[in-house]
C-alpha cells in the first residue's frame, strides 16, 4: 500500500498539472495568421484593459478592505461586532451576479433612473448618468465583492500584531493615527499584499462580468478567438499570456505570506487597545463600514429578491428544480472527489516526508489561481487529441467510431473542477492534519493502539471539521463556477450559474434572479462558517 | 537479579546517518535513568529506539527480559508495554482529561477504568479537572495529565522525552522532584531524556552522559560532578576550570595554589605535567589564608557569590563564597584550596 503512495501522488500531480503545461507549451507554438492579426489589433486592448481593471480593483479593494479592517480591529463604535463578520457577506456574490443586478437597477429603464425622471421631469438624454456596463463599472463591481479578501487577511494581520509594538510607537511620540501609518500598516503589508493578490487573481479569472459588460480582456478574448475565430492555438496563446500575469501574482502572494511570518516580532499578545469613537467620528466609522456592506450585499440581495418575487411563478418549474438538483449533484460529487484526493495527497506528504512529493503537491496547489477559462482550454486540447487518436485507432482496426468520448463528457468537466479547486481542499485538509501532531500518533501507539485504530480514534475526530470545511468550500465554488462549465459542459447540461448567465445575456435580468439568488444563498454557507471562526478566534488568547 | 531494561550495543540512525554508536546500559526495576547530553547527541534516538519508533540497526533492547528490538526484530510500540510522556505532551485535544487517561485503558472493564482514572488524577493532584479539556489547562497541568495518561495502563517502563523543556525555568526542578516522588511511590521504572543537568540531578538515580552518539559516563549525579571520567563530562556537568599541575607522588600534584592530595592513584609518572579540574567549590574564601588572588568578575547568585579570580601566576579560577562576603572587583582576597576529589587528565 505504502509503496503505491508515492507514484500515486506523482500521477495525480502530473494529471492535474497537464492543463497548465499544455497551455504553457503554446508559448513556443508557431504563430498562425489569426495570432498575428490578434497581436496587431486587439492584444494591446486586452493588455490595457486588464491592467486598468487590476489597477482599479486594486485601489478599490485596498481602500475598503484595509480601512474596514483597521476600524473593526482597533476602534469601538456602534455596530462594530456585527460589521466584524457582516463585512464578509459580499463574498457570497460571484462578480457576474452583482454585475447583472446593478445593470438592472441602474439601467435606463431600471428603478433608479425611472425614479429620477419622475421626480425631476427630465427626459431622455437630458441628464448624465454613469454607465454600469463600462470599465469603471466593472472595477466597482469587482471592488464591491472582492474587498473581503483584503479585509480578512489584513484584519488577521492587525489582530496578530503585538500590542507592545503599537504601545512602543505611542511612547515614542506617535498619535493613534500616525502609529497606524508608521507601524501597523507596514507590519501588515505582507498580509495586505497577499489579500490583494487573491482579489486580483479573481479579477483576472472572471469571465461572466467582463463578457456581459462587453469588455475586451484576456478571458473574453480567449472565448472570442476560440469560438468566434475557431483558432484553438491562438486562444491557448492568449491563455498562456494570461497565465503569466497570474503566476506573477502567485509568486507575489506566496512571497508575501512567507514574509508575513517573519513579521511576528514577539509571542506576547494581549487585548488590542480599543479606541472608543464618539459623536461624528463614530458616525463616520459606521458609514465607512456600512456602505460597502450595503452596496456589496444588501442592495443587490433586495433587488434579486424583488425580481424573484415577480418572476418565480413562471421561473420555478419542473425544469428549474431539475436544474437545481443537477447542479447540487454535480457540486457534491466534485467536492467529494476533491476531498478524497486531498486526503490522499496530504497523508502521503505527511507519511513520506519527501521533497519531491511536497513539490508535486505544490504544483497541483497552483490550480486555485488559474482562471476557469484557461483551465477549460488546457483540458479540452489534450482531451480532444486523445479522443481523436482513440477514434482513428478504433476506426482503423475495428471499423467503429468512439466519437467524443472524453472531451464532451462530465468527466472532462469534473477533471477541470479538480484542476481548479483541488488546491482549496488540499489547503484545508493539510491545515487540519497539521493539528494532529506526530507526537499524538506516537502517544496513541505507546498506549497500545494500532495505526488503523489511531486513524479512527485520533485523526478522524480531529480532522472532521476541516474536512467538512474543505468539502463545503469546493461545493460552493463549483456551484458558482461559470467559464469552465460553460465551455466543457456536455450538450444540454446546465448548471444554475450557466442558466443565470444565459438569461442575463438575453437581457432577461429579472428572470435570471431565481438562479442567481440560489447561488448567493448557497454561497452564504462558507461565509457564515468563516465569520464564525473569525469571531471565535483571537491569536494569543 | 533481572533488569527491567537492558540496552546492549545499540546502533541506530536515520536514513544513511548513523546516530548511535554501541550504546549499552541497563535499569533495575524501580530505578529512574536519565540520558543527559547536548542537543544532537543521540539521547532522543535512544528513547525512540526503546519505544519502538526507530528500528535498531544492530545490538538489542530487552524490556522485562523480552527482546523487543534487534537487527531482525522491531516489535511495534503498541506491543512493548511502555508509557511515554512527550515534549509537547501530545494530549488529544478532542478528549476531556478523563478520556485522555481512559484512552490507554480500553482493555479494562468500565468500572475499573473509572476507579483507575480517579486514582491517577489523585496521584497527580488533578482530581478537580477530570471534565476539563486540555486547552483549558496550564502547561504544568497538561504535563501532569500526560504523566497520568502514560502511567494509567501500568507500563513496564515509562519514557519521558524532555518533559520539562516547555516549562518555566523556575518550575522545572520543582516538577522534576514531584514527578520523581510520584514514580517512586508507584515503584515505576523510568527513563528521562534531557539536556538540563539540574533536571537530571533532581530526578534520576542513574545518569548516562552522552555525546556524539556514545555514552561517555554512567553514574549518579554526585559521581559525575566529582569524578568526571573525561574532559567533556567535566565541562558539561557543573562549572570549573582546568589548570596545569606537576605530579609529585602517585597521589599528589603541585599547582600554583599549592599541593593537592587525592585518594586514588594518578595515572602518570612523577614529574610529568597534567591538567587538574578545579571546581568553584574546591576554592574556599578565607581572609586568614596566605594565598590570595584578585577579583576579576563576580556574579551574585542569591545565597552565594561566584567569583572569577586571577592568581599572581596569571591563571584564572572560580570560587564560590557565601553571599555576605561581598568584595569589589580588583580587590585582593584570601583563598584556600579544599579539594575533596582530585581529578587529573593527561596532556596530549
Amino acid at each position: 500500500m505504502q509503496r503505491l503512495w508515492k507514484p500515486g501522488i506523482f500521477l495525480v500531480a502530473v494529471l492535474f498539472s497537464l492543463p497548465i503545461f499544455t497551455i504553457l507549451s503554446f508559448v513556443v507554438y508557431p504563430s498562425s495568421e489569426i495570432w498575428r492579426h490578434l497581436t496587431d489589433t486587439v492584444l494591446g486592448e486586452y493588455l490595457v484593459n486588464s491592467a486598468l481593471l487590476m489597477l482599479g480593483v486594486g485601489i478599490g479593494t485596498l481602500i475598503i478592505g484595509v480601512g474596514c479592517a483597521w476600524l473593526t480591529s482597533v476602534c469601538v463604535f456602534p455596530g462594530k461586532k456585527f460589521f466584524t463578520w457582516g463585512l464578509l457577506l459580499p463574498l457570497a456574490f460571484p462578480g457576474y451576479i452583482i454585475a447583472y443586478t446593478y445593470t438592472g437597477m441602474f439601467d435606463f429603464a431600471g428603478p433608479l433612473q425611472t425614479w429620477i425622471r419622475q421626480v425631476t421631469g427630465w427626459g431622455v438624454h437630458e441628464y448624465y448618468f454613469p454607465q454600469v456596463r463600462s470599465l469603471g463599472g466593472a472595477m466597482t463591481m469587482f471592488s464591491l465583492v472582492l474587498y473581503p479578501y483584503v479585509y480578512l487577511l489584513s484584519r488577521a494581520a492587525f489582530l496578530e500584531q503585538s500590542v507592545c509594538v503599537l504601545e512602543v510607537s505611542r511612547t515614542l511620540g506617535c498619535s493613534v493615527w500616525s502609529s497606524f501609518y508608521r507601524v501597523a500598516l507596514p507590519l501588515a503589508r505582507p498580509a495586505i499584499v497577499a489579500g490583494l493578490s487573491l482579489a486580483l487573481m479573481e479579477t483576472l479569472a472572471d469571465y461572466g462580468t467582463v463578457s456581459y459588460f462587453g469588455l475586451g480582456v484576456f478571458t473574453t478574448g480567449i472565448f472570442r478567438t476560440w469560438f468566434g475565430l475557431g483558432d484553438a492555438a491562438a486562444a491557448a496563446k492568449l491563455a498562456a499570456i494570461l497565465l503569466m500575469f497570474v503566476f506573477t501574482l502567485v509568486v507575489i502572494e506566496r512571497g508575501s505570506r512567507k514574509r508575513a511570518q517573519y513579521h511576528h516580532t514577539t509571542n506576547r499578545y494581549s487585548a488590542l487597545p480599543q479606541y472608543r469613537l464618539n459623536g461624528y467620528r463614530a458616525c463616520l466609522a459606521f458609514c465607512a463600514c456600512f456602505v460597502p456592506l450595503l452596496l456589496g450585499f444588501l442592495l443587490p440581495v433586495v433587488q434579486l429578491g424583488l425580481w424573484a418575487l415577480e418572476t418565480y411563478d413562471y421561473m420555478v418549474d419542473k425544469s428549474f428544480i431539475a436544474l437545481t438538483t443537477h447542479t447540487i449533484l454535480l457540486a457534491l460529487s466534485a467536492a467529494l472527489i476533491a476531498v478524497v484526493l486531498a486526503l490522499f495527497l496530504a497523508y502521503g506528504k505527511r507519511m513520506l516526508k519527501s521533497k519531491t512529493v511536497t513539490a508535486s503537491i505544490r504544483v497541483v496547489a497552483t490550480g486555485y489561481a488559474i482562471p476557469g477559462t484557461v483551465v477549460a482550454v488546457g483540458v479540452i486540447i489534450p482531451f480532444a487529441w486523445l479522443d481523436g487518436s482513440l477514434d482513428s485507432l478504433l476506426r482503423e482496426y475495428f471499423g467503429v467510431s468512439s466519437g467524443l468520448l472524453l472531451s464532451g463528457s462530465l468527466f472532462a468537466l469534473m477533471f477541470a473542477y479538480m484542476v481548479r479547486f483541488l488546491a482549496i481542499s488540499i489547503q484545508a485538509v493539510e491545515s487540519g492534519l497539521g493539528k494532529v501532531k506526530f507526537s499524538m500518533d506516537e502517544a496513541a501507539r505507546s498506549l497500545s493502539y494500532t495505526p488503523t485504530e489511531i486513524l479512527m480514534k485520533v485523526h478522524l475526530p480531529l480532522m472532521k471539521g476541516t474536512v467538512l470545511t474543505a468539502f463545503l468550500i469546493v461545493f460552493v465554488d463549483v456551484m458558482k463556477e461559470l467559464p469552465a462549465t460553460l465551455i466543457l459542459r456536455p450538450f444540454n447540461f446546465n448548471t444554475l450559474a450557466v442558466r443565470a448567465f444565459e438569461l442575463a445575456a438575453d437581457e432577461r435580468l429579472a428572470d435570471s434572479s431565481t438562479a442567481a439568488l440560489m447561488i448567493v444563498v448557497v454561497g452564504l454557507l462558507p461565509v457564515i462558517l468563516l465569520s464564525h471562526s473569525i469571531s471565535a478566534s483571537r491569536v494569543g488568547s | 537479579m533481572t533488569s527491567q531494561l537492558e540496552v546492549e550495543n545499540l546502533q541506530a540512525g536515520y536514513d544513511d546517518l548513523q546516530v548511535l554508536n554501541e550504546v549499552s546500559f541497563s535499569l533495575q526495576p524501580g530505578q529512574i535513568g536519565c540520558m543527559l547530553g547536548p542537543s544532537g547527541c543521540g539521547k532522543t534516538t535512544v528513547l525512540r529506539a526503546i519505544a519502538g519508533f526507530e528500528p535498531a540497526w544492530n545490538g538489542r533492547i530487552l524490556i522485562d527480559d523480552i527482546e523487543v528490538s534487534s537487527r531482525q526484530l522491531n516489535l511495534p510500540p503498541e506491543q512493548r508495554n511502555i508509557g511515554m510522556v512527550f515534549q509537547d505532551f501530545a494530549l488529544f485535544p478532542h478528549l476531556r482529561v478523563e478520556d485522555n487517561i481512559r484512552f490507554g485503558l480500553r482493555e479494562m472493564p468500565r468500572r475499573e477504568q473509572q476507579s483507575r482514572i480517579q486514582e491517577m488524577l489523585a496521584m497527580v493532584g488533578m482530581l478537580a479537572y477530570a471534565r476539563a479539556y486540555p486547552h483549558q489547562l496550564s502547561g504544568g497541568q497538561q504535563q501532569r495529565i500526560a504523566l497520568a495518561r502514560a502511567l494509567a495502563p501500568a507500563p513496564g517502563i515509562l519514557l519521558l522525552d524532555e518533559p520539562f523543556s516547555n516549562m518555566d525555568v523556575d518550575l522545572r526542578e520543582q516538577l522534576a522532584r514531584e514527578v520523581r516522588n510520584i514514580l517512586k511511590q508507584e515503584n515505576n521504572t523510568a527513563i528521562l531524556v534531557t539536556h538540563d543537568q539540574h533536571e537530571a540531578f533532581a530526578m534520576a538515580d542513574q545518569i548516562c552522559v552522552m555525546n556524539e552518539g556514545s555514552i561517555l559516563q554512567q553514574g549518579s549525579g554526585y559521581d559525575l560532578y566529582h569524578r568526571p571520567a573525561n574532559r567533556f563530562v567535566a565541562d558539561f556537568i557543573g562549572q570549573g576550570v582546568i589548570i596545569p599541575a606537576t605530579v609529585e607522588s602517585p597521589t599528589t600534584v603541585k599547582t600554583d595554589l599549592g599541593l593537592i592530595r587525592g585518594k586514588h592513584k594518578i595515572d602518570a609518572e612523577s614529574g610529568t605535567i597534567v591538567d587538574v579540574l578545579i571546581r568553584p567549590d574546591d576554592i574556599v574564601h578565607d581572609d586568614e589564608s596566605t594565598e590570595s588572588a584578585i577579583v576579576v568578575e563576580k556574579a551574585f547568585r542569591g545565597a552565594d557569590f561566584l567569583y572569577f579570580l586571577r592568581l599572581d601566576s596569571g591563571i584564572e579560577v572560580m570560587c564560590l563564597a557565601p553571599s555576605h562576603h561581598n568584595h569589589k572587583i580588583n580587590e585582593r582576597i584570601g583563598i584556600r584550596l579544599n579539594v575533596d576529589h582530585l581529578v587529573t587528565y593527561s596532556r596530549n
